[in-house]
């Protein structure tokens, strides 16, 4: 085997996460699991599938169907110097904690004069395309980056998954992790001694001159098969994967923007007070007179997301979507 | 105060270069008085101006090619209070005008209802150029006038791309010596755009004008004995050509049979009261240009032999204006000297008729049953008979047959 | 006035009516008005040039004598005596 090779293993989205749990668990008693159906049931995306065999129920925790409780205790768990990991079924329901999460846990240490960080972590399902309906379904990892006090990660690839946990667990004030409930299934080769990554920068997934593509979660995906559909008709797409909604990594996607001179932002979120109208307004904070083009921004429609598939499908950004408006930016002429 | 707009000089004329200002801001100006000379895909026009007043204000720079409709220069008659113009010169558009006639003139609000149109996206300094921020630092840079760059990019945005096309462009022309660059490319040019012109014209002319032809021999022996006679008594410059008797008698059959003079127009047959012939010259370097002689049918004979040498000499040397190019009403076209017999005409739109001549060659003529060597023209006719029938035009030759024959009655 | 310096205005008012034209070329006994393509209008203009220049007045009888410059020539020279 050739030395810089490392050694891969096949895997998905959903067993890396659950291999990251496992290796906090194991390396640090102080971090539990506690959620919905995440005992017995194994989570309802069966993300905790065969944890509590191997903790235990003290360490695998199944709670009542209340996400003001739980989350709270959370809290109160962190603030007596446990490592919570508290997991809401799907972002939707976490409103139901938003008190907890806006007002106390991101607020506690500036309230405790400096005095009490609160080292949760809590996991969330984000994003449509399963056919979950409108209570299901929604985006709201760009409402939570508006809120000072806590981090916003939306792990896309494997490496992600697998390793922003241990950072998160790591750092001493509440970090909340999105997960894209279509990426679970996505399977894929993750080295076998993955580990923890940093959650301060964005990645460019892939090099590029013509424009800059700037994205998270599991649109990466779809921008990326933009890009190579692109690259045939001579365009050269940069694709940034943000990685981290809170804080941005600011220098990553402008110095970007400042080289392609082309900006587009592809969020799932819909587009109004969206993660992407905050990049698009730093971008002309940052660049303004780079751009050769206005920025442009592909965000799922503004209706409650629909059940049928291909309605839903259609409220979606979309591959065709993506590529058709880097056409019409990029206009190479001859 | 008016907008002094770039006229259009023919049917197919989208756009003309400003060359050269008559006239600067303050002069004072009439009805009739050249203020500008503009190249067109036809030449040289010296454009005159309709208004009496004050030039306001100089719009369109020297050099600038501009469309059709383009506001060149703003001229305010002598009785309006000079403190109104800056404002409503900001305004680009004169609303406010039209808001006063609305007040006081209720019953013409109908017609004054028609939208104002858009400025021109030419005007100097109003005009706000799609520019994106990175082409606009670079033409900074590269001192590059956005103005003159035709943006490529969604929605006609001047990017990067078309700077830097632009800055090679300069590059490129700075390299080719002058002399190498000027004379011949821009007479070709020239010769492109007239062709062009022609081109458009005529393709018009035969795609929607249904034409009819008609045609006639008239004896011009006694009209040419009398020419002869007359030009006999003349010294040579003021000689006589027989093209003046034929434009005359044009003129004198049209007042006759009218409906062959004006224009067909939004389906409507548009009959003239001015006989302004449109006498087809060719150029020696190829082409062809019909500037118009004025009130053919007022002319004496002498006045027309003047107007139609200082036309002749103004064509060839590209010096018309821009009421000549304008308004003709009919074509004549005379090919005689050519040897040619017979003409058969294209109407140049939106005129209904053209009358064409041929050689004038002596020919066996029979007339009341004398056979005789005769002087015979061959004249036709072409007319559109959307606007008229063949019995008019007949009735059009036959009249001017009767001119050229009793050249007492021209 | 010598036969040179008549075919010299000749030459010269031609070759303002046809400045494309090669008078060098031009045979002698050439028609002209054909040759060059020149119309009765320019042909008028021409002889208004040479009445201008050398004050010989050309009757409009006259005009099928100059159709040549051999014939101009010697129409000319006979007229100036």
């Amino acid at each position: 085997m050739n030395g810089k090779t490392r050694e891969t293993v096949k895997t998905t989205y959903r067993d890396a996460i659950r291999e990251a749990i496992r290796e906090a668990m194991r390396r640090d008693e102080r971090v539990f699991l506690m959620g919905e159906d995440v005992g017995r049931y194994g989570g309802c995306f069966a993300v905790s599938k065969g944890l509590l065999e191997e903790f235990g129920p003290e360490r695998i925790r199944d709670t009542p169907l209340s996400e003001s409780t739980f989350v709270g205790a959370g809290i109160g768990a962190a603030l007596g110097g446990m490592r919570p990991i508290v997991e809401i079924m799907t972002v939707n329901f976490s409103l139901l904690a938003a008190d907890q999460i806006l007002n106390t846990a991101a607020t506690y240490l500036h309230m405790s004069g400096g005095l009490f960080n609160v080292p949760l972590v809590i996991r969330m399902a984000t994003g449509g395309g399963k056919q979950l309906a409108a209570q299901h379904s929604h985006s709201l990892e760009g409402w939570y980056a508006h809120i000072p006090g806590i981090k916003v990660l939306t792990p896309a690839t494997l490496e992600d998954a697998r390793g922003m946990l241990w950072t998160a667990l790591a750092d001493p004030d509440p970090v909340l992790i999105f997960e894209n409930s279509t990426l679970y299934n996505r399977e894929g080769e993750l080295s076998v001694d993955a580990g923890a990554v940093d959650i301060d920068h964005a990645r460019i997934c892939r090099q590029g001159n013509d424009i800059t593509i700037i994205t998270y979660g599991a649109s990466l995906y779809k921008v990326l098969d933009a890009a190579d559909i692109l690259e045939k008709s001579g365009i050269s797409a940069e694709v940034i994967d943000l990685r981290t909604l809170r804080p941005l990594d600011d220098a990553a996607y402008l110095s970007s923007v400042a080289k392609t001179h082309r900006a587009l932002i592809v969020d799932e979120g819909w587009r109004s007070g969206s993660i992407s109208a905050e990049v698009s307004a730093r971008i002309m904070e940052g660049v303004f007179y780079e751009l050769d083009c206005p920025v442009e921004r592909i965000c799922t429609a503004e209706v409650p997301m629909p059940y049928a598939s291909h309605l839903e499908q259609a409220a979606l950004p979309q591959t065709e979507t993506i590529v058709t408006t880097v056409k019409r930016m990029v206009r190479k002429n001859g | 105060m008016a907008e002094f707009c770039m006229p259009s000089l023919g049917a197919d004329m989208k756009a003309a270069t400003l060359i050269e200002w008559k006239v600067k801001p303050g002069d004072f100006i009439k009805r009739g008085d050249i203020i500008a000379v503009v190249e067109a895909d036809k030449g040289i026009i010296e454009i005159e101006v309709f208004e009496e007043g004050v030039v306001d204000k100089i719009i369109v720079p020297e050099g600038k090619n501009v469309p059709v409709g383009t506001v060149l220069a703003i001229i305010s008659s002598m009785k309006e209070p000079s403190e109104t113009k800056e404002e409503k010169i900001v305004e680009g558009q004169v609303i406010e005008k039209k808001e006063t006639a609305l007040k006081l003139e209720p019953e013409k609000v109908l017609v004054q209802e028609k939208p104002v149109p858009p400025l021109p996206e030419v005007l100097e300094g109003k005009k706000h150029f799609k520019v994106s921020p990175l082409a606009r630092k670079l033409a900074e840079e590269l001192n590059i006038d956005v103005s003159t760059i035709q943006g490529s990019g969604a929605d006609g945005i001047i990017n990067r791309a078309d700077v830097e096309k632009a800055a090679k462009e300069r590059e490129l022309k700075k390299k080719i010596p002058v002399t190498e660059k000027a004379k011949m490319p821009k007479e070709v040019e020239y010769q492109a755009g007239m062709r062009r012109a022609i081109a458009a014209a005529m393709s018009r002319s035969n795609r929607d004008i249904p034409h009819y032809y008609l045609e006639t021999r008239i004896d011009m022996t006694r009209a040419l004995q009398w020419l002869e006679a007359e030009n006999q008594k003349r010294s040579i410059k003021e000689r006589l050509l027989p093209a003046v008797l034929l434009l005359k008698a044009v003129a004198r059959a049209l007042k006759d049979v009218p409906g062959l003079n004006g224009y067909w127009i939004d389906e409507r047959h548009q009959m003239k009261d001015e006989i302004h012939i449109g006498f087809a010259i060719s150029l020696r370097q190829g082409g062809l240009v019909v500037p118009a002689i004025h009130n053919v049918d007022k002319k004496s004979i002498d006045e027309l032999m003047a107007a139609m040498s200082d036309l002749i000499a103004r064509t060839r040397a590209g010096r018309l204006r821009s009421s000549e190019m304008t308004d003709a009403t009919v074509t004549v076209t005379s090919l005689g000297d050519l040897g040619v017999e017979t003409v058969y005409g294209v109407i140049y739109p939106p005129q209904v008729a053209l009358v064409g001549f041929g050689r004038i060659s002596e020919m066996p003529w029979a007339e009341n049953g004398m056979l005789g060597i005769r002087r015979i023209l061959s004249a036709t006719l072409a007319a559109d008979h959307r606007a008229t029938d063949g019995n008019r035009g007949a009735q059009f030759l036959g009249s001017m047959k009767r001119y050229l024959q009793e050249v007492s009655m021209l | 006035m010598t036969e040179k310096n008549i075919r010299e205005i000749i030459n010269k008012h031609l070759t303002k009516i046809a400045p494309e034209a090669d008078l060098g070329e031009l045979p002698e006994n050439a028609n002209i008005r054909e040759e060059l393509d020149i119309d009765s209008y320019d042909f008028l203009q021409f002889l208004i040039a040479i009445n201008e220049e050398i004050g010989i007045e050309i009757p409009e009888a006259d005009y099928g004598k100059l159709s040549t410059i051999e014939g101009i020539i010697r129409y000319l020279s006979a007229r100036m005596g």
